[in-house]
Formats: structure tokens, sequence, C-alpha cells
């Protein structure tokens, strides 16, 4: 049970109502219109956000103070800024964000940074800091109160820190549940890299038919009989490639939008859990350095040190009880989320088989007709 | 294709690769038996052929000036197989038979290698005999042409298949099976089988081509040569690049066939019939560039090209000029077409790489997933993607044979047709001469008048009057043989351009049933998945 947790400070609008409804570039800026509905009455809350002030947000949850456990906290991801200079090209942004990158106008990027705000406020304990709610509602942008760092730096891939990744658990339910997390965090990343390749293809496909639709275009000439004959012929096939192009796009971006999204969430997700596990680890190997230490103390120090060593261990069992109900949520919302990425994905893609079914088969019976002799 | 060998490389196993390879062949066999089925023949697999000019071929004779107009032979000589030499001198020469350096469609040299010495060209008023089948043959090429536009079958089926390599190391070579199916009467059987390997088609290519391109006739190109192909094939390398190499050489060399006897004149042609029906052919050597007769050859080409720079023709026909314009132009089109196709080809086959290697990720996923159903639905989908990785590189294979090969063939064949322009440029410059020459010997029979010599005057005179009438002769000739040209050139474009419309329209018609076909798969697949992703959880 989390102490110190204030349950008159609740989240003022409803979580399920977060949407960003529209972004703008403005030069290097993108600039986000966030809207959710107010639980007491029926008003809705528009808000204009920079990344900064959702990197402020962050770093506000992380700083919270006289939340004890909080580093048992699974805290939802924020994605990496998005490189919005022109000089940047879209192998860096790609690199970067990876499929956030791709689509419209940012619509993947904008997804992801909605389901971010979704999951803090559908979080028990984070919903109830009032960052998160002067994020939703507050006019001004909290941008002024910048400065506050939280304790957590992302995890750095320093030999010392890999070496207390792999330091070995006192708890089997742990000891488990870092294994599995790191093979999937593994897994699931190489399952979105291999996903936006093949979307990436499918685009780059698009593209080439689109070329090929042109070039025949521009076959057509009317010089005589023959050639308006088979000016004809050209022109109907460029009409062909140009709906094998679109039929390319919208496999493309059914994907994007759906399983390339999950996948994503679901990487960045499993490196959330990878970090509060490795903060966890942490602190029990500071516990376990600190009992070594009271062992070898003597007199005063040693009462010090034993008052010292029980406070760390009331902190790491506060983390440790978090963590177990964080990953069980975790374990339960992942799922779901997963489910309901892949049954959209499975619709969208077999409505698009459908529709161009349909299409090309009609194209099909017309150049019969019209080519039955 | 850089890109069909760079994505062909893949670690699959010698047996899958045939059953890759044989599954696609059904698959693009369905198609094309679906469209027999439907329509009356010709059931043309894989659309038009090509005028690919092998300029590296000579057959068996060595004689000079491959190029000759032989114009003056004007009685039919059997050009039957009893006149060809019997070079069969194997093994040294087999080395290059096949494997000489590659031809792209860019390639210079693409000028037709005309057949020396034993087929002399027929004048194109005498129609093509031979002894034995003298009825069918009385007849003109319009004749020929009116008959072939009332038939409403056409009724020939000749496939090409069972590759067989022959032989060992650099010595090896590709043996084909050619079958023909047919009720036509200059056959002798209704169905025959013969095994021909690739040079006899080069062979045959380079008779046809000595026989009618100087009088008009567009000659089908024979398939390229490939030394890398070749090469690989010989060695005995059994990956997938090679095995489709031998695909892509099957069904060009089956295309060639199917558009020669499709030309009526062609078909009749005693060499076509030879071909489909000897069971022995003489060995059709000579084909390597290193030979005399190749050197010969080079010697020749640059003589040619210098002629048609040299040759200023006054066109007094403007039809022929526009229509050179146009095929000049779609010559442009038609690379740049091939060039897209390409691409899209290159693509797609990168699309399966990667979608085979999403499966496998998911897959993977899968097998580590804790939540039972999550684990079943990620393995679902894992082999979901597999079958679309199937179909991809199945759409792929269309691509290539439908669209690609097409537009290969019919650059080449736009070269051959260039070929017959030239023929005729080079018969208008040899009325020119002759009408020159007859100039010279009147004015030297004007100044005879003021000679000196009185007793040498009479036989100079009448010297002279007999090399004017010899003249006067070439001259009608020439003019003749221009007129002659010039319609037979009329009459190959229209049919060319009508023949054209109906392969590209062919064309379109397999790729949309190959389209419907996968997204009727991809339905399939879509709807056998989706239960399984809601029954998560």
């Amino acid at each position: 049970m989390m102490e110190g947790s204030s349950a008159e400070e609740a989240l003022s609008v409803s979580a399920s109502s977060i949407r960003i409804t529209d972004v703008t570039q403005d030069g290097d800026v993108l600039t986000f219109a966030i809207a959710s509905q107010k639980l007491d009455s029926s008003a809705g809350v528009c808000v204009f956000r920079i990344y900064e002030d959702f990197d402020w947000l962050q770093q506000s949850l992380f700083s919270q103070e006289n939340l004890p456990g909080l580093q048992g906290i699974i805290f939802p991801p924020l994605p990496s800024k998005a490189l919005t200079s022109q000089s940047n090209t879209q192998t860096k942004a790609l690199k970067q964000l990876g499929f956030l990158a791709l689509g419209q106008d940012w619509q993947s990027y904008c997804k992801a940074m909605e389901f971010y705000l979704q999951q803090v406020a559908a979080h028990p304990t984070l919903c109830k800091c009032t960052a998160l709610d002067s994020f939703l509602i507050n006019y001004e942008s909290p941008g002024k109160q910048r400065g506050r760092k939280g304790i957590f730096n992302r995890l750095s891939q320093a030999v010392e820190e890999m070496r207390k990744e792999s330091h070995k658990d006192v708890d089997n339910f742990f000891q488990n549940e870092r294994n599995k997390n790191t093979n999937l965090a593994a897994l699931s990343k190489v399952a979105t890299e291999k996903l936006l390749d093949v979307v990436m293809t499918e685009q780059k496909l698009a593209l080439a038919c689109g070329h090929f639709s042109t070039s025949l275009h521009l076959c057509v000439n009317q010089d005589d009989a023959a050639a308006v004959a088979f000016s004809k012929v050209c022109l109907k096939l460029s009409d062909v490639i140009e709906a094998v192009k679109q039929n390319f796009e919208k496999v493309a971006s059914n994907s994007l939008s759906t399983l390339g999204l999950g996948l994503d969430l679901e990487s960045r997700y499993q490196e959330a859990e990878k970090e509060m596990l490795f903060r966890r680890t942490c602190k029990l190997i500071e516990l376990e350095t600190v009992k070594k230490s009271t062992e070898k103390a003597k007199g005063n120090k040693r009462e010090a040190m034993e008052a010292f060593q029980k406070a760390v261990e009331k902190e790491f069992n506060l983390i440790s009880s978090v963590a177990k109900q964080e990953i069980e949520r975790f374990h339960s919302s992942r799922v779901n989320v997963l489910k309901n990425f892949l049954i959209g994905w499975c619709e969208l893609q077999l409505n698009t088989a459908k529709e161009f079914a349909e299409f090309y088969s009609q194209h099909l019976e017309a150049c019969r007709n019209m080519y039955s002799e | 294709m850089s890109c069909m060998k760079r994505f062909c490389h893949e670690t699959r196993s010698h047996d899958r690769l045939h059953h890759t390879l044989s599954r696609r062949l059904r698959f693009l066999r369905l198609l094309l038996l679906k469209m027999a089925e439907e329509r009356d023949p010709p059931a043309l697999s894989g659309s038009a052929q090509t005028e690919g000019d092998e300029d590296l071929f000579v057959s068996a004779m060595e004689s000079p000036e491959a190029a000759r107009l032989p114009a003056e032979d004007t009685s039919p000589s059997s050009n039957g197989p009893k006149a060809e030499p019997m070079l069969l001198d194997d093994d040294p020469d087999d080395l290059f038979a096949e494997a000489t350096e590659e031809v792209s469609l860019d390639s210079p040299e693409r000028q037709p290698i005309l057949s020396d010495g034993p087929s002399p060209a027929i004048t194109p008023v005498t129609p093509v005999m031979i002894s034995p089948r003298v009825d069918m043959f009385d007849r003109s090429p319009d004749q020929d042409e009116d008959e072939e536009e009332n038939r409403d079958t056409f009724d020939i089926q000749i496939s090409v298949s069972d590759p067989e390599k022959v032989g060992d190391g650099m010595n090896a070579y590709m043996v084909y099976k050619v079958s023909t199916k047919t009720s036509l009467s200059i056959f002798s059987r209704d169905e025959v089988s013969v095994k021909r390997r690739f040079s006899d088609f080069l062979g045959l290519h380079s008779k046809l081509a000595s026989k009618y391109m100087h009088i008009g006739y567009i000659v089908p190109p024979a398939p390229e040569k490939s030394i890398v192909g070749m090469t690989k094939v010989k060695v005995g390398k059994e990956d997938l690049s090679s095995v489709e190499f031998v695909e892509k050489r099957r069904s060009a060399l089956e295309r060639y066939l199917l558009r020669t006897v499709k030309h009526p004149a062609l078909l009749k042609d005693p060499d076509v019939l030879q071909f489909l029906e000897s069971s022995e052919l003489p060995r059709a050597v000579s084909t390597q560039a290193l030979s005399g007769a190749g050197i010969l050859r080079m010697v020749n080409k640059a003589a040619d090209a210098v002629n048609k720079m040299t040759i200023k023709m006054n066109e007094s026909d403007a039809w022929f000029e526009e229509k050179q314009q146009q095929f000049e132009n779609l010559d442009v089109q038609l690379r740049k077409l091939h060039a897209s196709v390409e691409s899209l080809v290159c693509h797609r086959k990168e699309l399966s790489v990667n979608t085979a290697s999403f499966a496998k990720s998911a897959a993977m996923l899968g097998n580590s997933e804790d939540h039972t159903a999550l684990s079943r639905a990620l393995s679902q989908l894992a082999e979901v993607e597999e079958k679309i990785d199937q179909l991809h590189q199945d759409q792929a294979f269309a691509d290539f044979y439908l669209f690609s090969e097409l537009l290969g063939d019919y650059v080449r064949l736009i070269t051959a047709v260039k070929g017959v322009f030239d023929q005729r440029m080079k018969t208008w410059a040899k009325w020119q001469d002759a009408q020159m020459m007859l100039q010279r010997k009147r004015e030297a029979e004007a100044k005879l008048q003021y000679a000196n010599k009185p007793d040498k005057l009479q036989q100079a005179k009448d010297e002279i009057k007999e090399e004017i009438e010899e003249w006067e002769g070439k001259v009608q000739q020439g003019e003749r043989d221009f007129e002659q040209i010039s319609k037979n050139i009329r009459r190959e474009v229209g049919r060319f351009e009508k023949d054209r419309v109906k392969d590209f329209k062919v064309v379109i018609i397999k790729y949309l049933e190959s389209l419907v076909h996968t997204q009727q798969q991809l339905i399939k697949y879509w709807e056998a998945f989706l239960p399984e992703a809601k029954a998560i959880a």
C-alpha cells in the first residue's frame, strides 16, 4: 500500500478522454493541442504544449517527494523529442524514432504522445501528481518552472551499469521477471525494427509503382490509329498500376497505425520496466553493501550503521512491493493493448484486401469485355 | 539484374529451391491455363517475343560479306538442310558457344548477324519454296497475311521445357525439349518433340535473318546470351540464381519460337520446320566472337556503320520518315518502362525478404511469451506473414515474367524493326548506285562517239552497249527491290503494331488475374487470423 499519497489530489479530467487533436509546426517547434473532458462538468479543456512541457511533466513525475517506493513504479515511457529541423534526414529521424517518424504530419508521433498522457492519467499513483493536472488544464504552459531534474537518468550503457544489471537477485519472482524482461525487451525491439523494414519497403514499392504508372502515361500519343490503340492499352495499365500503388500505401499505413504503433509501445514499455527493475537492483546492491559495512562496523558506528541499514531495507521492501503490483498491472494491461492493436491491424488489412480485390476484379471484368474480340 | 542476384542468394536448401520455383511456375501456368481456356488461342505464354539481334553469330559457312544482298538470285534454290556443311567440331568451340559476353539492352552490338552462304536469300516476289511441299507455297506474302486474318484459330502450340544439363564443367551445355502440337498440314506430324540447345536457336535466327531481313520482314530476335549465367550453370552451381537463370532462358526461348511461328512467312520456312521437327540438327557453330568469322563480322559491322552515316536518302514517302521517328520514340519509352519495372521487381523481392524476417521475429516473440493466448496469436501472426511472403514472391515472379520480359522483348524487337528500315535504305542506295553506274556507262558510250581509234571503236561500242544493258537491268531490279521492300515493311509494321496491342492486352489481363488472386489469398489469411487475435485474453 502506497503511503503518503493524498487522496484529495486527484486528476480533474477523465483519463480516457485525453486526446491530442492537432499539431502544428512552426520552424523547428511542434505545438500539440491537447483536449480533455472535465470530470465534474461536461466542459472540455484544450491546452497547447510543446515537447519541453512533456519533458517537464515526466521529470516532475520522477521527482515527486514523499512517495516512498516511487522507484518501484514503471513510468510510462515518453517518446524522444522529434527531430524537426530540415537538416535532419529521414534516416536520422527513423533511427531516433522508428515508427513514430513515419506517417503524415506527425500522426503516429502524436498518437504515441497521446498514449503517454493517457497512461500517466490512468496510473493509480501518478494520476495524483499535481504536475499532470496543471499540464492538462492550465492555460499557461508549465515551462517557466523548468529546471528540476529528476533523480533518474536514462539507463546508460556504462560497463558498470551492465555489471549491476546482471547482479543476482534474492527473490525468485524478481529474478524470473528480470530474465523474461531482458528477453522480451530485445525481441520486441527486433520485431518492431523488422516490421518497420517491411513498411518502408511497401512505401518504396508504392513509389516505384508511381513511377511506372507515370511512365506509362508518357507513352500516349495520337499519331495514328495504331498508336491510339496502343495508347489506350498503356493508359489502362497505368490505371491498374496506380491502383497497386494505392494498395501498397494503404497496407503500409494500416500497419503503421496499428501494429507498428503497438510494437513500438510494447518495446518502449519493456524498456521502462527494465529501468524500474534496474533501480530496484541498484537498491539491492546498496542494501547488500550497507549490510557488509554494518557487519564490519564497531561500537557507536555500528549502531548508526544498523539504523541506516534498517532504513535502506525498509526502502527496498517498499520498492519491491510497489514493483510487484506494477509488474502485475503491466502484464495484464500489455496483453490487452497488444490484443487491441492486433485486432485493429487485422481488421484494417482485411478491409483493404477486400476493397482491392473488388477493385481489381472490376478492372479485370472491364478489360475482358473490352478486349474480347 | 543485380537486385535479383543479391536477393536471391538466400540460404535455402536445394530441394526447397526447386520446390519454390516449381510452385511459382505452377502459379503462373495456372493463370495461363485459365487464360487459355477462356479464350481462343494463341494462348501465348510470356506474351511478346523479341528481336534480339545476335551479332556474334554466323551459321556454318565461312564466307565473306555477312551483309551481302544476293538479290540477283531469283531462283528458289533449296535452302534446306543439305546445304549445311558439317562443321561438327565440338569441344574446343563449346567453351564459347553459349558463353559470350552479356548482351544488355543497351549493347551497341545489336545488328543482326546474317547467315552466309548456303541459305541464299530469296527475292521477295518468289514465294519461299521447298521441294516436297510445293502446294502450300504458291501464294504471295500478301495472301498469307489475309489468310491469317481470316483464320480463327492459329493452330500451333509450342512449348520449351525440361532443361537438362549435358556434359561436365566448362564444356557442359543445357538442352531443352521443344514440343510442337499442331494441326497445320505443313507439319509432317501432329505432335513432335525434339531436343535443342541454345546455339541451335541462335542458328535458326541467323538463317532467318539472312533470308528475310533484307526484304523487309521483321524477324523476331533470339534470346540473349549470357556468360555469367551460363558459366554458373556449367560450373554446377545449383543456387537460386542459376535455377532462375535457366527458367528465364527457357521462357525466353519459348516466347521466341512462338513469335517466330506467328509470322506467316516464317512459319512455313523450311529452316523453321526443320528446327521444330528434325531429330538431328547440324550444329550451328561459329557463334563465338573470336573466330575468323567473328573478326569479319566486326569489320563488316564497322563498314555498315559508316554506310549508314553516309547514306543520305531522299525520302519520297513521308510514312517511312514518320514511322522511323515513332519507333525512335517508342524505343525510348519502352526502355524507360523496362527500367521502372525492374525497380518494381527488385523492391518486391526486398519486401519478400523483409516479410520473412519479420515473420521470424514474430515467431520468436510468440515463443517467449508467457500468456498462452497472446503467444498463440503471435505464432499465428508469424505464419500469416510467412504465407504473405510467398505471395510476394509469386507476385514478383509475375511482375517479372509478365512485364519485365515483355518490355525487354519489345525493346529488342524494335531494334529489329529499325534494322529493317536500314535495309530499305541500303536497298535504295543500291538502286541509286546502279543508276549512277548506268549514267556513267551512257556517258562513256557518248564519249566513244568522238574517239580516235576506229579499229577498237566497234569492239568498245559493243562492250559498252552490253554493259549499258546490264546496268539498265540492275536499275530496274533495284527499283523493284526498293518498291517491294517498302511494301513489305508497311505490311510488317502494320502487323507489328497490331501484335503489340494484342500482346499488351493479354499481359494486362494476366496481371489483373494475378492481382485478384493475391488479394483473395490475403482475404483468406486475414479472416483466419482475426478470431485468433480476438481470442486473446
